[in-house]
């Protein structure tokens, strides 16, 4: 990691590859799933070697894209449970999207909109690959009733395009919060991000003497940062 | 099936395209199969293996007649055999050969997401272009009949084609051929509901007071009919469903949904695009750097006065 001095740990290694392994794993879901969804979309198909090939893959990355899901739950969920401070925050959303962050009401190491994303997938997630085991013709097709499988497409579609928006609107924040990106591919933010965007996390961590990405149980005795 | 007539598609599956209409002479065609005349022999079964050059697995022996027990990708038609007591008690041996009935409004090419993989030609034949089909499923749902039937060997859906390559060549299909009692009729649509009204008649003056012509409106009608002895029971024929219709779960998923989940996506994307434009991006400014700076400063020299206390007095 080619962190900076001073600058804190917002994700650490094994979080930005389980967080990258999962990304993949949705971008491909969505370009073959999408494929299979509209005919207006069918010609990416060709990207994985035919609708063959995108009919018998699809299947599979939705398994590793739920394990790997099921990693980053366990990392985050702890932060990401819903408190007072995000009714602030989601009532201040006019002033969030606006920029004028001095006005928002301090958060920790999660704001509600990043809540949000993470609870809407740790729901959809595990909703499609059930659907998706339903619908999974070459293993489970004489399991369930041809309607609960007419339910279950409807339902995996749903789904599918529910997630669809809530990753666009995932990846538009990223973009739209500037130091977000690197906090994901290189792990680290500036202290000034941390204070902006996540005040109390940024209190909690320099109480405890954390670098992050969470605070220390034990409190340390802390050297001046220079 | 191969693709042996493109010029006469009417419906193609997963297409955004008009199909070609150059030929548009084209009488449709109907099979009917006259379940009252019907002797149970499977001549049709086996001139269908034969056509087709179909062989499927040697099964097993349940107690009935059905053999296979089942339609399968190998197995495209098949006689039901059920036992029906009738109120007063008499017990008719109802024999019904199914397979697809070619539905006006094919609820498996709505449903098929692989372009060109199920056709619907111009005489009404719904047919399967194996090389497109992609194995996932789709049209058993889609299908109100419960017909396709999808190969674990190659992994495509196959089911009757009404020997469209027969038919395309002025032959009627193999089974109509075979059939030793003139119980399945091959001919234009209207001369099929012609001629199984003659037949309606001379049965309900024979006491059947219900028979009937199947041909359900549900899908808007099918291209291969029965002439029923109970048309007001259909289901009595081994569950042959009494109101077939495209189910509501497949309309709503390839109908309103489709448009209206790229809608949403595409809305999404252009939220976002405008949000850049209008409010653009959300940057870390120097006071903030400042700020943080102080935060870390002041906490570390309050640590350093008086290391043992605690960090809940210094937030």
């Amino acid at each position: 990691m080619t962190r900076p001095k001073g600058a804190f740990i917002r994700n650490t290694t094994a979080t930005r590859l389980n967080h990258w392994f999962t990304a993949a794993c949705f971008v491909l879901l969505t370009l073959s799933g999408m494929s299979m969804f509209h005919p207006l979309l069918f010609w990416m198909s060709g990207l994985f070697g035919g609708g063959q090939w995108t009919r018998a893959v699809h299947p599979w990355i939705g398994i590793a894209l739920l394990l790997s899901y099921f990693g980053l739950v366990v990392q985050f969920w702890r932060d990401n449970l819903w408190n007072k401070d995000d009714l602030a925050w989601t009532l201040a959303i006019d002033r969030v999207l606006a920029n004028k962050e001095e006005d928002v009401p301090p958060v920790g190491r999660f704001n509600a909109g990043q809540k949000f994303v993470f609870w809407s997938m740790a729901l959809l997630i595990p909703v499609l690959f059930f659907t998706g085991l339903v619908i999974w013709e070459v293993y489970f097709a004489s399991y369930t009733s041809i309607e609960t499988q007419r339910v279950a497409l409807l339902t995996h579609s749903l789904a599918a395009i529910a997630a669809i928006i809530v990753w666009i609107i995932h990846v538009y924040a990223a973009i739209w919060v500037r130091g977000s990106m690197r906090a994901m591919t290189q792990g680290w933010v500036t202290p000034g991000w941390a204070w902006r965007h996540h005040r109390k996390w940024l209190r909690q961590l320099v109480a405890t003497g954390s670098m992050g990405p969470r605070p220390r149980a034990e409190p340390r005795r802390v050297r001046k940062q220079s | 099936m191969s693709n042996l007539q493109s010029q006469d598609y009417i419906r193609i599956s997963a297409s955004t395209l008009t199909p070609p209409s150059i030929r548009n002479h084209q009488a449709e065609v109907a099979k009917l199969i006259d379940v009252t005349r019907c002797i149970g022999c499977k001549a049709c079964q086996a001139a269908c293996m034969e056509w087709n050059d179909l062989r499927s697995d040697v099964g097993y022996f349940e107690g009935t007649y059905d053999n296979p027990l089942d339609l399968g990708p190998s197995t495209w038609t098949l006689m039901r055999f059920s036992e029906y007591e009738d109120g007063k008690g008499d017990l008719e041996w109802l024999i019904r050969k199914d397979g697809c009935m070619h539905c006006e409004d094919p609820g498996c090419l709505k449903a098929c997401p692989a372009p060109g993989a199920i056709v619907q030609y111009a005489n009404g034949i719904v047919d399967f272009i194996s090389e497109n089909c992609i194995g996932c499923g789709y049209c058993v749902k889609g299908c109100p009949f419960n017909i396709p039937r999808i190969s674990k060997v190659d992994h495509k859906s196959y089911k009757c084609t009404l020997c469209s390559d027969r038919v395309d060549v002025g032959l009627e299909p193999a089974c109509v051929k075979a059939c030793p009692t003139g119980a399945i009729m091959f001919g234009s649509k209207a001369d099929m509901t012609h001629w199984a009204g003659e037949r309606i008649e001379d049965l309900k003056s024979r006491g059947f007071a219900n028979a009937g012509l199947y041909d359900p409106p549900g899908v808007s009608g099918t291209h291969v009919m029965y002439v029923l002895h109970h048309a007001d029971k259909p289901s009595i024929y081994s569950g042959l469903p009494d109101n077939p219709r495209i189910s509501n779960f497949v309309s709503a998923w390839k109908g309103l949904l489709k448009p209206v989940a790229l809608a949403g996506v595409v809305m999404a994307a252009v939220s976002g695009i405008l949000h850049w434009v209008i409010e653009g991006p959300n940057e870390v400014e120097p006071g903030d750097e400042m700020a943080a700076r102080r935060l870390i400063d002041d906490t570390a020299e309050q640590k350093l006065a008086d290391p043992h206390r605690s960090p809940d007095e210094l937030t």
